[in-house]
């Protein structure tokens, strides 16, 4: 189904931040952001909700855990219980200082390493991805606002973006 | 201004007399001889069989014993009437060492329980001052609302290390057995103890300690002085010189700091030594002294006198327990396990009497430490729940205490400890003490600085 969006460019982040209020204010909606650096509080007046990338490492950080807890039980204690320098073996308790290094590490490891491959899932970032980019002013200094046009009139819309501050207004036939 | 009200002045007080009580208590409780202590042992309701060991008969050999491996004698040791006799004697003997021995673990407890708190709340101010050290010399510009409140808590430094000095005297004038190294009849017969005398004896220690605390009080003298200035000042000349005292302050105390625990807490133990020690008794009084400022700084706010202080402030403290929290296990861990590894019999004689005697307090304290902040801080969110924080911080705070026990204890009291009246009356006497020199102080200067220059920023502090 096409579905025509109307790209708004800004020039300074502040100009957007207030726009993205005003336009959300009005009960148009927001399709995209395209921003050159990250710009404070821009979630927050967007409304995204917050992620929960945390709450996936702590995750992966305990299966971390239990993965180096159950290898070194496996080899150590279970499968070959052998006296190496005195280190006493009867039991993972009795040793279990000398596996801690080999615990916090692969906590750490396991929590960083898949919590990044999370984030390249979920936001769709891989080495042959094609890029999206609309305008690529918006790498640079230049800050781009995506707004549905849905049933709303398009003058109308595009006035209200003017106002707002906007450099540049472009109606995009989206396919 | 802050007005300390009648309540927490009444319960700082009630603490500072039922504490008293106790410890009387706790010194008259204690045997003074070892015909008590022989009574004491035999009125024991728990039954504890002491097991001699018989001549040529190692205490090794008592616990294969108790594990039902027989001591048999070898073939050369056959039994006369007259080694019967020998070994009679001998055994009545080694009871008699016995008792003494256990006579100067029952004398030291008073004096332990009472030493363990002074050093726990002295260890609180000395932390803060540091962080408040570390804040201004790091140009912090979120806690400079923080400062009077900081200001507030290093107040009890000086009556704090003012009891440490005199309790540090008082074994150095033999009024107790705290230190062994002190007890001249022990040195006469300890090699290792004669070779590290040219460091650990009495005069150099009690000057050394003198000037750490001359040194420290200074500090903060100049420090809280300055900062009053500043309020009234029409430039930043004030904040300057703060700022160039907190950077000498910190190069001063990590070196001061380091050798007070060797000299105050390490040298209880004078066969042993530890490198990283010195961090690890930072580390703990860093978190603590943190965490003291988190509960004071909530406190004030809940009773409407910090009303610039907002949910970030208090998430900063929280992140701070959290990380120094986990700083703090590192070190203790980092000790542990290599003196574990390695084994080596001069070093690792501290950790068998901690697990043996201590096992429950040794381990309950790392969870109490590690654990639970690690657990009850790691989500944002509920670093900026007051309640939650408050709750961790008490657990931080008993916590250091246990961590301040299980160093000192077992050199001084060895097995015949306990958390009894003694114990618990010097913690209640010295925590109303603190309360009651904290709250005065803060009431004496505006809980605002003023004119802090990076005040502006602070107030506005969001995270």
């Amino acid at each position: 189904m096409a579905s025509k969006v109307i790209h708004a460019l800004y020039t300074d982040d502040d100009l957007l931040l207030q726009a993205v209020r005003q336009v959300r204010e009005a009960r148009y909606s927001i399709r995209e952001i395209y921003t050159p650096f990250p710009v404070h509080g821009l979630d927050k007046a967007m409304g995204l909700a917050p992620t929960r990338l945390a709450i996936t490492s702590f995750i992966y950080g305990i299966i971390g855990l239990i993965v180096a807890t159950a290898m070194m039980n496996f080899i150590m204690i279970q499968d070959w219980p052998m006296d190496i320098g005195g280190k006493p073996s009867f039991s993972f308790i009795q040793n279990m200082p000398a596996f801690v290094p080999i615990m916090f590490e692969l906590t750490v490891f396991f929590a960083a390493h898949l919590m990044v491959f999370t984030f390249f899932m979920r936001s769709k970032l891989w080495p042959f991805k094609k890029a999206e980019n609309p305008d690529v002013r918006t790498t640079d200094d230049h800050f781009l606002m995506e707004v549905t046009l849905g049933n709303h009139d398009a003058k109308e819309l595009t006035d209200f973006l003017f106002n707002t501050g906007a450099s540049e207004i472009k109606l995009i036939d989206n396919k | 201004m802050y007005t300390l009200s009648s309540k927490l002045k009444l319960f700082s007080i009630i603490l500072m007399v039922v504490g008293l009580l106790g410890l009387i208590y706790g010194f008259i409780a204690a045997p003074a001889t070892i015909d008590e202590v022989r009574e004491m042992v035999a009125h024991d309701d728990h039954g504890e069989v002491v097991e001699m060991p018989l001549t040529g008969q190692t205490e090794d050999e008592i616990e294969d014993d108790a594990q039902g491996f027989d001591f048999v004698p070898s073939e050369h040791q056959v039994e006369t009437e007259r080694t019967d006799e020998e070994k009679h004697a001998m055994a009545e003997d080694a009871e008699l060492v016995h008792l003494e021995h256990l006579l100067h673990q029952l004398q030291n407890k008073p004096w332990a329980a009472l030493y363990v708190s002074a050093f726990f709340f002295f260890m609180i101010a000395l932390g803060v001052l540091a962080f408040y050290a570390v804040q201004y010399a790091a140009q912090a510009g979120w806690s400079p609302v923080l400062f009077r409140v900081m200001e507030g808590i290093t107040s009890y430094l000086l009556p704090g290390s003012i009891i440490m000095f005199i309790l540090l005297a008082l074994s150095g004038f033999h009024i107790n057995h705290l230190f062994v190294w002190m007890d001249p009849d022990v040195v006469a017969h300890d090699e290792i103890i004669q070779n590290k005398s040219g460091f650990l004896n009495v005069p150099f220690f009690l000057i050394r300690a003198a000037i750490y605390i001359a040194g420290w009080n200074i500090f903060r003298y100049f420090m809280r002085r300055n900062s009053l200035k500043q309020d009234d000042a029409t430039d930043n000349f004030w904040y300057k010189k703060n700022f160039k005292l907190a950077a000498g302050f910190l190069v001063f105390f990590i070196v001061t700091e380091s050798m007070m625990s060797w000299d105050w807490i390490m040298s209880l133990d004078p066969h042993w030594f530890s490198t990283l020690f010195g961090w690890y008794v930072f580390s703990s009084m860093f978190v603590s002294g943190i965490t003291v400022i988190a509960l004071v700084t909530i406190y004030l706010k809940s009773r409407g006198f910090l009303p610039l202080v907002n949910d970030s402030h208090i998430h900063d403290l929280a992140k701070f327990m959290f990380g120094i929290s986990i700083f703090w296990t590192y070190l203790w861990f980092s000790q542990f396990m290599l003196i574990w590894y390695s084994n080596i019999p001069e070093e690792v004689t501290y950790f068998v009497a901690r697990i043996e005697d201590y096992g429950l307090v040794f381990f309950g304290m790392v969870a109490l430490n590690f654990i639970f902040p690690l657990l009850l801080l790691m989500n944002s969110d509920f670093k900026r729940v007051n309640w939650f924080v408050v709750m961790t911080g008490i657990i931080i705070l008993v916590g250091h205490y246990l961590d301040v026990f299980v160093m000192v204890m077992p050199a001084t009291v060895g097995e015949s400890w306990f958390i009894g009246v003694p114990e618990l009356s010097a913690l209640a006497f010295f925590a109303g003490l603190f309360i009651f020199v904290v709250f005065s102080s803060l009431t004496k200067a505006p809980l605002m600085a003023k004119r802090n220059p990076f005040m502006k920023e602070s107030e506005h502090y969001h995270y």
